[in-house]
């Protein structure tokens, strides 16, 4: 498990946006918000859940491997930067790539952004501005010990099943207790992990 | 009685919050402010009752620019959408910047030097109490002004307008709560501080929609709940934190009091009422007993709509638990027993003996920034600074005084503000001033509000936006945003936290003190009124409450500024405040106790019928405050919430975004359909901070609780039925000869609603 994180919390998540317009707010892409607040179940249920970047680790994050123009890169902490500016030829590659639909392409401008995990704030020692602000704690900051130290038992997944592949993140989700045992499914029907029937 | 701060047990601080007293300034590693020569102003959010503590960024020029968090005790960094998007209409393109002025409203409004308008507005107040009288002038103030502003409303009105008529948008927002507040335990405010919510192993949320309308306040919720607190919802819908209640009890509008009057009923069938503590510390309980003894579970389940087995769980799970908590808002209090429905919550919590200690106590979560401290300090009708009845001689006496008035001189008490409608289209009020509200959006039965105002003969509105009651207006002044000025507020908590200018207001813009002393010198009582700004003000006002129950005396700025607050009463300056009431057993009432207070339920005032089977209700989005004259206007809660909608269960045959039409007896608006079975079948929604042609409060009734005078927004009889295309937003007002702000306009024409479908299943989706 990584260090200091986020942890997305989705039973916590009351649809507020506070952090889509915090994200709005923040330095680093000013005016534009790296967040996505989803209706999980639309038509059945009021849950909703942020999606920030997941800064993915395993092998490396989808989004740098397939970058052509070695825009992406990937901090010694494990934070996935958003693209350099002096790099990035706006090819959209990231946007395909990313299993989580995260990063925006300005097409006019073409430059990929994404959510750097405030790296502008994080790096002061302050919390990215999405977690700091979210009213409920939906997004959190800080590390597993932490989170848990509120949140007496709480059970976090830092892995995600798509199709045959699963990948590792360095943004972990907080999964009902029973389910832990299992990467948490991403997008397809899991059937198997690595030649293991997972069903 | 001096009490000590609550202690906050460290063991239960989020991480990262370790301190929990931030004096504010700059932060330690001032890291913004040594980047770009940028300022960080401590200050807290100009909207609802939480007051959460923030930074306005400031840069160079001296220009606000942007938010920072702030790790304040009430919120700890945290903020919703409003408070983020807050400094935006701090320099916003539709801000008033001239004094506007017509003769009559067929003509157009055109700017004039301050000078003029104020000369105008002086001539056609005598003109109009020469030939009627002084009460025939009325002033209308707002719970969204610092203390300091409501107390100037309250003195104004009387001393410089001689009017009885002077009241506040507080009325509609939790007089309810204060009455009954006042009537049991002699003082009005919430008997306990946010953070002992996390000290509770029970909460009782009743008709508060925590998640969308103090959303920084559910991080205590979910903090008592991750100690294992159970949570109890009593809410028509199925709301955010309904849908993780232990128990949702999702009742008939307008049945509050029945069902809390059963849930006492089941209390005293099964003994687990606290008889030691209502013996030493209550009067009133045996009547209270025998009145509950109508209410058994069957006979409120039927009036509710509940099942009679969930009123017996509330009973066992609330009265069982070690400390309980109620805390209430609107939901409850928006009744024409609004009054009633507080008093049956307070009969529980103190027949349960769930009252004065840490983690157990009640509270209502105040609508808007300063809705405790507005009433506080005489801007409501009936009340004088340091909430002194004004029909009390000893406090007339006390006031007349301090003001240097002749207690002859004092007018009496004034009706509330939809009365003073009522009185406008009756011609008994000719002439009007209206400071920081917009009743044409917030009051109920709007036709009945128009016809009130364009039957006035003169109509002044201080704003800092053309709102569509300032449209209405002869005179408008331009005045101040929050961040321009500094002053105090009341929190939900009697919290009072100190506000800091952040930015010199723009050319032509004054601050309401401003406008409120000129208009007085103007008048004749310049030497009343001469105060240089807020701070002046506010050591008169802590004069003026010394030795009430609102004792103010002991707060002064500098202690606000090292503080993370302080809660009323504060008889000194050596005194910490009183977060947290009657922990010593007595109350505010001359004998100590509590006087506990018989409720009988009654159906709401609007019958229901064939014709209007179904109740109406309606409240906030997160997106939204108040009347949206503000909100309205910032992008990125125009984008999150564009339009109002009428949320509908599946059973009337209706998809998602189906033009449906909300009938009543006042009038009919067409909303697109948000269906949804997080509503109960024979109730239907619609938010109200939007105008006509989309106002809810076209449909709302005009009926008052008779106590509190509260109107009944939250429950009024009507039908729907398939309409063919959906009213259209109209776009904010905005000064003569500008266009408006484009990001107002964002999604605006878009007919579906905007929010994602709600509920634990709904129909067939489109």
């Amino acid at each position: 498990m990584m260090g200091r994180t986020i942890f997305i919390d989705p039973g916590r998540c009351i649809g507020c946006q506070a952090c889509v317009s915090a994200c709005r707010e923040c330095d680093s892409h000013r005016g534009t918000s790296m967040i996505h607040l989803d209706y999980t179940e639309p038509g059945t249920s009021v849950a909703s859940l942020p999606t920030v970047c997941m800064h993915c680790e395993d092998p490396i994050a989808p989004c740098a491997e397939v970058c052509p123009a070695d825009a992406i890169l990937v901090t010694a902490d494990g934070v996935v930067q958003q693209a350099d500016t002096t790099r990035c030829i706006g090819c959209a590659n990231c946007v395909n790539a990313c299993p989580f639909g995260v990063p925006k392409i300005d097409l006019q401008a073409k430059l990929q952004m994404k959510c750097n995990l405030c790296y502008d704030r994080t790096a002061y020692g302050l919390a990215p501005m999405c977690a700091t602000v979210c009213p409920t704690g939906a997004l959190f900051y800080g590390t597993l010990e932490e989170l848990r130290a509120e949140r007496p038992g709480v059970q976090v997944a830092d892995s995600f099943v798509f199709g045959d592949v699963v990948v590792s993140t360095g943004v972990a989700m907080v999964v009902p207790a029973d389910k832990v045992q299992w990467p948490v499914p991403g997008g397809l029907p899991v059937v198997e992990i690595n030649g293991v029937d997972v069903r | 009685m001096t009490q000590q701060p609550v202690p906050l047990d460290p063991s239960i601080a989020p991480p990262g919050t370790r301190s929990f007293r931030d004096a504010g300034g700059i932060p330690a590693d001032r890291w913004h402010a040594d980047q770009n020569g940028e300022t960080l102003v401590p200050t807290h959010c100009c909207f609802c009752g939480v007051q959460c503590g923030m930074y306005l960024r400031v840069d160079r020029g001296g220009k606000v620019f942007g938010v920072e968090p702030r790790n304040h005790d009430i919120n700890r960094m945290r903020l919703c959408p409003k408070g983020i998007n807050a400094y935006q209409q701090v320099n916003h393109p539709d801000r008033l910047t001239s004094p506007l002025l017509r003769h009559s409203r067929d003509e157009q409004f055109r700017e004039v030097s301050w000078d003029e308008a104020l000369d105008f507005t002086v001539s056609e107040i005598r003109r109009i109490q020469a030939a009627h009288g002084n009460d025939a002038f009325g002033l209308l103030g707002g719970a969204s002004l610092f203390s300091e502003k409501t107390y100037l409303v309250g003195k104004f009105a009387r001393v410089a307008l001689k009017t009885k008529h002077v009241d506040y948008n507080g009325r509609l927002c939790m007089v309810s709560a204060a009455g009954a507040n006042k009537l049991a335990f002699g003082i009005d405010r919430a008997g306990n501080p946010f953070s002992d919510i996390l000290l509770s192993d029970c909460l009782l949320i009743a008709g508060s929609n925590v998640g969308e309308c103090f959303p920084v306040m559910t991080q205590y919720l979910w903090g008592a709940r991750d100690r294992g607190a159970t949570l109890i919802v009593v809410d028509p819908r199925e709301t955010a934190i309904a849908r993780t209640a232990d128990i949702h009890v999702a009742l008939k509008p307008g049945t509050d009091s029945a069902f809390f009057n059963s849930v006492l009923h089941v209390v005293v069938q099964e003994e687990l009422d606290d008889e030691a503590f209502l013996g030493a510390h209550t009067t009133g309980w045996e009547e209270v007993r025998e009145a509950v003894a109508g209410y058994p579970p069957e006979r409120a389940a039927e009036i509710c709509g509940i099942p009679a087995e969930q009123i017996v769980q509330v009973a066992r799970t609330f009265a069982g638990a070690d400390r309980a908590m109620a805390w209430h808002a609107r939901g409850i209090e928006h009744h024409s027993q609004g009054v009633e429905n507080c008093l049956s919550v307070i009969n529980l919590c103190v027949a349960t003996g769930h009252i004065g200690k840490p983690g157990a106590g009640y509270g209502t979560i105040t609508g808007q920034g300063n809705g405790q401290g507005g009433r506080e300090h005489g801007q409501k009708s009936d009340l004088l600074p340091g909430g002194r009845s004004i029909t009390n001689p000893e406090h007339r006496r006390q006031i007349c005084q301090i003001w240097g008035i002749d207690e002859a001189e004092l007018p009496t008490a004034g009706t509330s503000m939809m009365e003073m409608v009522w009185q406008m289209q009756r011609k008994e009020i000719r002439g009007l001033i209206g400071i920081c509200n917009n009743p044409f959006v917030s009051l109920p039965n709007y036709e009945v509000v128009k016809e009130g105002y364009d039957t006035a003969e003169f109509h002044a509105q201080f704003d800092f936006f053309l709102s569509e009651t300032a449209a209405n207006a002869h005179v408008v002044f331009p005045v101040t945003t929050w961040a321009e000025d500094e002053g105090v507020m009341a929190n939900a908590e009697a919290r009072v936290v100190k506000h800091n200018k952040a930015q010199e207001p723009p050319a032509g813009v004054r601050t309401d003190t401003w406008v409120l002393c000129e208009l007085a010198k103007r008048l004749g009582a310049g030497d009343k009124f001469d105060f240089a700004g807020s701070r002046e003000v506010f050591e008169e006002l802590r004069i003026a409450s010394a030795g009430t129950v609102n004792d103010y005396y002991g707060i002064t700025y500098d202690r606000l500024e090292e503080t993370g607050g302080i809660a009323w009463p504060c008889p000194a300056t050596d005194h910490p405040g009183t977060p947290r009431l009657f922990e010593d057993g007595r109350t505010y009432h001359p004998d100590g106790k509590i006087h506990m207070q018989v409720v009988e339920w009654h159906p709401p005032m609007d019958p229901y019928s064939d014709e209007f089977p179904l109740s109406l209700t309606t409240g906030r989005t997160v997106a939204h405050f108040l009347s949206g004259n503000q909100t309205r206007r910032l992008g990125a809660l125009v984008e999150q919430t564009p339009r109002p909608w009428v949320e509908v269960h599946p059973s009337h045959g209706f998809r998602d975004g189906d033009p449906v039409r909300v009938v009543t007896r006042r009038g009919s608006e067409v909303f697109p359909a948000l269906v949804t079975e997080a509503i109960r079948p024979d109730t239907v929604f619609v938010p109200y901070h939007w105008p006509v042609p989309t106002a809810a409060n076209a449909l709302t009734v005009d009926a008052l609780d008779p106590r509190s005078k509260i109107p009944e927004y939250k429950v009024c009889a009507a039908r729907i039925e398939a309409a063919e295309r959906i009213d259209e937003v109209p776009v904010p007002l905005t000064p003569p000869g500008r266009e408006a702000y484009p990001e107002t306009q964002v999604s605006r024409t878009d007919p579906l609603p905007p929010t994602a479908p709600q509920g634990r299943g709904t129909a067939e989706r489109s």
